[in-house]
């Protein structure tokens, strides 16, 4: 066999993680039809989640809201000539697959879905399209990181409009991540025992049924193959990576309640990779001019001058809600 | 004392500086990496680099922010410029399956297929032969355009996936269908930033 020998390899975590490094300083746009992804792209948009229902129509339709149906993410596909993205519900192994054959670009496993695993999140290191998870914080992050996701986007409030969600996040996120700088790995150690945490839940749940106290064998598979060391061993390897860094060893985007240029500016000045926009654009009054807006903002985020000139005549954003107001909290689905 | 500036409109801009500061400090050459968003910050430039990312989007903001013309200029006066993936496409003549908005450089001499080797489960990592190194080179290649045709006599192959050419040099310019700058490896970089001395 020679060296230059034509060996394909795919799916690799250099070619998941790539992808997203591509998406860099970008706006992905949720889309519900063909006429909207191409708006999207038109604007400059760097990718679009394909969805049945923009975030803000979930909450009001209420019921189980699950994968887009098919005829509708292909219609997406065909229609644009940017990666085209979609969301599985938390736990969905099977739609995933399905969407992995259908071939979209990547999957966002999304707590905007109702969830179908109470217990877990897909073990996406199975998978070769790369996954994007939400986060509200550090743990979320580091696990759905061990679990094999190639980017991370804060959950914010999906649906609201609301920004408020989005810098919790990102605030507890960076924190956290200053917390680890300051500390000895042992004591980064003892942090990754406490993050793995939940993936015993269904384990303890169990003994729990059984009339036996909440503990595990070291040998004892609780999320897959892996035992709770095996995961403490490989969040710890993550955390340390994220003390060195600095900052999450993937792509890292604002996610849940981006509405206006002014939102997706403020979370770049937070240090964020780029923005999702879910209801932001088809929910306001001129969705062609507020892609546009939003495409440039993410690119002017540090230019106050250029941002005023952005945000004139864009029309009205989208109706925003109080967090305190609502019914259901996506944010709180998949820890 | 050489200035690089990488093109840092959308994309993998961080990865290009990152590379690029390496490949000086190999090649024993101070410099400037900048990340590049504006006209003036043409002035006094030494190379630069097209990133990988989205090229409509890339391509939107390039004119949007100015750049298109300036560093058209910059690339006619001899400059060197080195594109990779979504900057391929931004350097090439000609482009398959471009949207009707797109707008590129059009300074290298070959057609390029955007997105032609499929979507992102088709992207693939495979060793690469290139010109100017016996070793194989890592060659990652995310829904990557493909070289389909030279234009001309003065557009010569720089790297070969097998017998297929995924790499081209002319005069000043260079583009790749890979991503040099995803691997740790400088040869590419190293190769390339020796035109700007």
């Amino acid at each position: 066999m020679g060296k230059f020998d034509v060996i394909e390899a795919k799916g690799t975590e250099r070619l998941k993680r790539g992808f997203a490094k591509m998406v860099k300083g970008g706006v992905i746009m949720d889309v519900t039809n063909a006429e909207q992804a191409r708006v999207a792209e038109e604007a400059g948009a760097v990718s679009v989640m394909a969805l049945h229902r923009v975030p803000a129509d979930i909450r009001k339709a209420g019921g189980v809201a699950r994968m887009a149906p098919i005829e509708k993410i292909q219609e997406i596909m065909d229609a644009v000539t940017i990666p085209v993205m979609a969301k599985v519900r938390i736990g969905h192994v099977a739609e995933a697959r399905i969407l992995e054959a259908l071939g979209v670009d990547m999957i966002d496993e999304s707590e905007v879905l109702t969830p179908s695993d109470p217990y877990f999140h897909i073990d996406k290191r199975e998978f070769s399209v790369p996954f994007v998870c939400g986060n509200r914080n550090l743990g979320e992050a580091v696990r759905r990181i061990w679990e094999g996701a190639a980017m991370m986007r804060t959950k914010g409030e999906a649906g609201t409009g609301n920004i408020v969600e989005a810098v919790r996040h990102v605030r507890l996120l960076k924190d956290n991540i200053s917390l680890i700088q300051r500390m000895t790995d042992e004591q980064v150690y003892g942090v990754a025992e406490k993050f793995a945490e939940p993936y015993l839940r269904l384990a303890f749940e169990v003994r729990e049924i059984s009339g036996l106290p909440k503990q595990v064998l070291e040998n004892e598979p609780v999320y897959g193959h892996y035992t709770y060391r095996d995961i403490v061993e490989g969040l710890y390897k993550i955390l340390l990576e994220v003390k060195k860094l600095g900052r999450l060893p993937v792509v890292n985007f604002a996610a849940g309640g981006v509405a206006t240029p002014a939102d997706a500016a403020l979370m770049m000045q937070m240090g964020m990779d780029g923005v999702f926009v879910g209801s932001g654009i088809f929910k306001s009054s001129n969705p062609e001019k507020m892609a546009r807006a939003i495409v440039e903002a993410v690119n002017h985020w540090d230019e106050p001058d250029v941002l005023a000139e952005i945000s004139r005549e864009i029309g009205e954003p989208m109706h925003g809600q109080e967090i305190d107001k609502l019914e259901v909290r996506l944010e709180e689905r998949g820890v | 004392m050489v200035r690089v500036g990488v093109i840092g409109l959308q994309g993998d801009v961080g990865e290009h500086i990152e590379a690029s500061k390496r490949a000086l400090e190999n090649l024993g050459i101070s410099g400037e990496v900048i990340w590049l968003r504006k006209p003036r910050q043409l002035e006094g430039i030494s190379a630069i680099i097209i990133p990988g990312g989205e090229s409509t989007t890339i391509s939107r903001l390039m004119v949007k922010n100015g750049l298109l013309e300036p560093v058209r200029k910059l690339g006619e006066e001899g400059i060197p410029i080195m594109g990779t993936c979504a900057g391929l496409i931004m350097l090439s003549k000609e482009v398959i399956g471009a949207t009707p908005e797109q707008r590129f450089l059009e300074l290298l001499d070959v057609k390029v297929n955007r997105n032609a080797y499929g979507r992102q489960v088709d992207s693939f990592e495979a060793p690469i032969k290139l010109a100017f190194s016996d070793e194989p080179f890592p060659g990652v290649f995310i829904r990557a355009p493909r070289i389909v045709e030279l234009l001309s006599e003065r557009v010569k192959p720089i790297a070969w996936l097998g017998d297929r050419v995924v790499g081209v040099e002319q005069g000043n310019l260079i583009g790749l269908e890979f991503h040099p700058e995803l691997t740790e490896d400088t040869r590419v970089h190293e190769y390339f930033l020796k035109k700007a001395l």
